[in-house]
């Protein structure tokens, strides 16, 4: 039972066709079941819904500080008259990443996991219920900060971007190798700041492609402004 | 920490299957490539099966070798992190063909 809303999303139709039960024993029963399977099928509905919408669905993922929340409030000011943007916001605790995201003057949802370290697809599903995100549009699901246990958990987004930036250390992508390993697109952000700290934006592009060699990376500040137009090349080539 | 919420998902997938009777023994596939730190999976384990049908399960549990086949020369090898390179040509460019299993296989009721 789901302790968001008591809502059972258990399938009961299953069938038994292949029975591996030995004459001997018949209560050994066969399940051949995915561990995944109930969020991948939410997700694959959550999916579903982003296509009949025409929803570019964004997962975005990175540790806690390495600047998500103000990566979206400057895109979303940035891009407010070209595209249509709704938000899912999750953490563990308080709403004050979705008030920011509220005072941008965009439509916005905040689940609180409590002690979740992690979205799940049926939060997803349940916040899209409430939300009802703009047709045409780009939805942002900003993931509670934390660069492990999210890359187990599809949400049914299009497009998983992870972010990292310089004052986390340019060996990032190989000691969280999931992360990088299920995402299209890496952002580097807080490039700004490269002259104050040890971190080699070569050696980070090259490890985050040893893990992943199909990453796309676009590195950024949103302090500073610089490489964001790269950001929003890569968001409107997405939504059209 | 994801470890509780895969140990949920066995739980309820038993739960279905098992039909009300308490479950003796569950059998699963955990691939070596997912993240799924066995400690924390059994501490979780004893916990969550409290006041369920797996109360007094015992776990079988097979760990699935990750294995990859390279898209640029075509060998197939056993990896042991999914970003191993190919031990033919060193490529990066591979397909992961098993290890990522998380399944639940089957269960025996008392």
């Amino acid at each position: 039972m789901c302790a968001t809303c008591g809502c059972d999303s258990h399938t009961h139709t299953h069938s038994h066709s292949h029975s591996h039960a030995h004459p001997h024993d018949e209560k050994h029963i066969a399940v051949e079941k995915d561990v995944l399977y109930e969020n991948n099928l939410l997700a694959a509905r959550n999916r579903g819904f982003f296509d009949a919408k025409n929803i570019l669905a964004i997962n975005l993922v990175s540790s806690p500080g390495s600047g998500k929340t103000t990566l979206l409030e400057r895109t979303l000011t940035d891009l407010k008259e070209t595209l249509a943007f709704s938000v899912i916001e999750g953490d563990q605790q308080t709403t004050r990443d979705a008030d920011r995201i509220h005072a941008t003057g965009t439509k916005v949802v905040q689940i609180n996991t409590g002690k979740g370290c992690h979205l799940d697809a049926h939060m997803v599903m349940h916040a899209l219920q409430g939300m009802h995100p703009h047709e045409n549009g780009v939805l942002f699901i900003e993931n509670v900060g934390n660069l492990v246990c999210p890359a187990m958990f599809d949400l049914g987004e299009k497009e998983r971007v992870v972010v990292m930036s310089v004052t986390e250390g340019d060996d990032k992508p190989l000691k969280y190798p999931d992360m990088f390993h299920t995402s299209h697109l890496c952002i580097i952000n807080k490039i700004d700041l490269l002259p104050y700290v040890p971190f080699s934006l070569d050696k980070a592009i090259a490890n985050a492609k040893r893990i992943n060699p199909k990453l796309e990376v676009i590195t950024l500040s949103c302090t500073s402004g610089e490489g964001l137009d790269k950001w929003y090349q890569w968001l409107e080539s997405k939504k059209s | 920490m994801h470890e509780l919420s895969i140990v949920m998902g066995i739980i309820d997938v038993v739960t279905e299957y098992a039909k009300g009777e308490p479950v003796k023994e569950v059998t699963l596939d955990i691939g070596c490539l997912t993240t799924i730190e066995m400690f924390a999976f059994d501490m979780a384990w004893k916990q969550a099966v409290k006041g369920t049908l797996l109360e007094k399960a015992t776990l079988d549990i097979h760990r699935i070798e990750g294995k990859a086949v390279c898209l640029e020369c075509g060998t197939g090898f056993a990896i042991n992190e999914v970003y191993d390179a190919c031990t033919g040509c060193n490529s990066h460019l591979i397909q992961i063909v098993q290890g990522k299993e998380l399944k639940v296989r089957s269960l025996i009721i008392f």
